[in-house]
């Protein structure tokens, strides 16, 4: 690898009227690399995916993608990157079927504007065997049919199908039991090794030692550790998220102004 | 990229799936709720038997082709209905719509002074529909007044609208040929057999192709078995209508006209980047936005849709009756229409449904009105033993739908 991240955050500023939800954060994920995202509730984990998704352009700072500056403004800007993201609610149709819901918005068309229902169909299971997502047998099942865990690797595998290079997962087991987050956790890793950039918010200590490279701790909008997992343990990253050192303390460069 | 343990990517297995694997599949599907068109044919069938069983006039081919002029409006209006329902809305404007329709082309075809030709004529009334349907669909997804409140609105203003243009004439008599002709004029038996030869044919042809398509993609097939007993079904079904019809009248124009819709929008609706899009908005309108779906749109579009099928509906329901009057597109029309699509499978919370619904379901409200007609049953009786059958059929779409979920609780 160059060395140099694929996606970097420099000193990245959102704001929300009187509240400051990122407070020059810097961030920064590397090709096949598994990169956790913690934090307690209202850290800005959510906020900065959004700033990378498009749906909240940054007040201030920069972003880097492959080393260059890029501007998102939307959605359609950070999914043209190769920046795709899997929300906790997954945004599938439960009356469209595994190929359907990968292909949905995008679908490919042959002659006179008919759906091209054969190659859809054929790439979604090549994808699905890629990511040896093994637990779906057929790709024409209605989603409506899958459990929590099957509908996560079709989430997981309609971002994979773009040839996206960062795939951002939100909570991906937040609602699963044991065995389907050993599925979930399982895919995130093959990601990996895959050579996709990961991000991975997650509130489970345990998921994120299993599978991540290195971790990131946001506290009140601002980046206070940085860990590379094999290096570090648990208690470590607790105390990070819940003391961890601020660079700004809130309310001090209002005061400063005044 | 580094290689993932285990799995490099080979060709997917061809499987060969054999006839009696393809029906276990299907049953797997049955019992897991997917119903499909099972439960509406049974219960055609049962219906059948019933009327044949009280009158032995029922399944006669002179029954039968009224049956085909009696069940088209509904069906042709239901079909704009499944496009809506598909969408978790409802149109409750498209009865007095189907009278905008026929009112328009009648008005415009009476003979005096100011009469207008055939096709501008009915230009003008199916464009009444589409511009109506566009403003209902522009309310509801641009403003944002639920779909029944501004289609509400809509069924007591076009009444209103209906009233004004029949005026104290109280009736309109209609004597122009192609609207007349096309619920009460037959087709030659050689013309309703070279339909059935091209729709056979065309029908062969999109399964070879299907199959080819999938076969270089190499993705497994349903067995030749199963596509040859599907063609043989299809062309022995046709030609038994065509030939029973033919005993009597024949086939009305208005049936190749609801073959030719029929084939229309279910191209669209399953092959199309704007009927998937359709089905998504029902299933999930978030998750298709996310998607990058114009879900106004699509919104918009279809109300216009329902407001065509509808005007269209109305055009035919005039030539049948040859006239229309201040009660045309009121009665039991609008709630036929959308019952037709209910009871043929098409599911009240969006995304669920098919073309064929509107034909099926149309089918089955035509067999009883006309059964009971037969059996000389008070109108009464006829709305209880709709209102049954409906009952029955959204039922089994609650109960298949609640199935379905509790097959993915694994």
């Amino acid at each position: 690898m160059s060395g140099q991240p694929l996606l970097e955050l420099k000193g990245v500023f959102k704001r929300f009227g009187a509240v400051t939800a990122l407070n020059g954060v810097d961030f920064h994920v590397d090709v096949g690399e598994v990169m956790a995202l913690v934090g307690d509730n209202g850290a800005g984990k959510s906020t900065m995916i959004k700033t990378i998704a498009g749906i909240h352009p940054l007040d201030e700072g920069q972003i880097l993608w492959e080393g260059k500056p890029v501007a998102i403004h939307g959605p359609k800007d950070s999914a043209a990157l190769g920046i795709e993201v899997v929300y906790q609610d997954l945004a599938l149709c439960d009356n469209l079927d595994v190929v359907q819901n990968m292909y949905l918005g995008r679908e490919t068309l042959s002659s006179f504007r008919r759906l091209n229902k054969a190659d859809m169909e054929k790439a979604a299971a090549g994808v699905l065997k890629e990511l040896s997502v093994t637990t779906i047998q057929s790709t024409r099942q209605v989603v409506a049919g899958l459990s929590g865990g099957q509908r996560q690797s079709v989430a997981v595998a309609k971002a994979v199908l773009w040839n996206s290079k960062l795939v951002i997962l939100d909570e991906p087991t937040a609602a699963l039991g044991v065995a389907q987050t050993r599925q979930v956790l399982d895919l995130v890793k093959r990601l990996g090794e895959q050579g996709l950039a990961v991000i991975l918010i997650s509130h489970n200590m345990s998921d994120v030692f299993e599978v991540a490279d290195s971790i990131t701790v946001l506290r009140l909008g601002q980046n206070v550790a940085e860990f590379k997992t094999s290096a570090t343990n648990q208690r470590e990253v607790v105390e990070a998220i819940t003391a961890g050192e601020l660079h700004h303390v809130p309310g001090m460069q209002e005061e400063v102004i005044q | 990229m580094s290689a993932v343990a285990g799995t490099t990517p080979e060709n997917l297995p061809v499987e060969k799936q054999s006839l009696p694997d393809a029906v276990r599949g299907w049953w797997v599907g049955v019992r897991n709720g997917e119903l499909g068109a099972l439960p509406i044919v049974v219960g055609i069938v049962v219906i059948a038997i019933y009327f044949q069983s009280r009158n032995s006039h029922f399944l006669t081919a002179g029954n039968f082709v009224n049956l085909i002029a009696q069940a088209s409006p509904v069906i042709v209006i239901g079909m704009g209905v499944v496009f809506v329902l598909l969408l978790g809305e409802i149109d409750l404007s498209i009865g007095y719509l189907s009278g905008m329709g026929g009112v328009v082309a009648a008005t415009l075809l009476v003979p005096d002074s100011n009469q207008w030709s055939t096709a501008p004529a009915l230009v003008a009334a199916l464009g009444a529909g589409v511009a109506i349907g566009l403003l209902q669909g522009f309310w509801f997804a641009k403003v944002g007044v639920p779909s029944f409140v501004v289609t509400l609105a809509g069924l007591l203003a076009w009444n209103g609208v209906v009233l004004q243009v029949i005026g104290n004439q109280g009736t309109i008599v209609i004597q122009d040929k192609v609207i007349n002709g096309l619920a009460n004029d037959y087709m030659s038996n050689t013309l309703a057999l070279a339909v059935l030869v091209v729709s056979v044919a065309g029908y062969v042809v999109q399964q070879l192709l299907w199959v080819r398509r999938r076969a270089k993609a190499g993705l497994p097939n349903v067995p030749w078995s199963l596509i040859g007993l599907r063609i043989v079904l299809l062309a022995g079904a046709g030609l038994f209508v065509v030939l029973w019809a033919d005993t009597d009248r024949g086939i009305p124009y208005v049936g190749l006209l609801m073959l030719v819709l029929f084939v229309a929008w279910s191209f669209i609706l399953n092959r199309t980047r704007f009927g998937r899009h359709v089905y998504a908005v029902g299933g999930n309108a978030e998750a298709a936005r996310r998607a990058g779906i114009n879900v106004d749109g699509i919104r918009i579009a279809v109300f216009a849709i329902s407001g065509f099928m509808a005007a269209l509906g109305g055009i035919i329901l005039a030539s049948r009756l040859s006239s229309v009057d201040t009660s045309t597109g009121g009665g039991s029309i609008l709630l036929y229409s959308i019952a037709a699509a209910v009871i043929g499978g098409t599911s009240l919370f969006g995304g669920r449904g098919e073309i064929r619904s509107a034909v099926l379901g149309g089918v089955v409200i035509g067999m009883v009105a006309n059964g009971l007609g037969l059996l000389n049953v008070a109108v009464g009786t006829q709305y209880v033993v709709t209102g049954i059958v409906l009952l029955a059929a959204s039922t089994l779409d609650s109960l298949s739908r609640r199935r379905t979920a509790r097959a993915g609780r694994t």
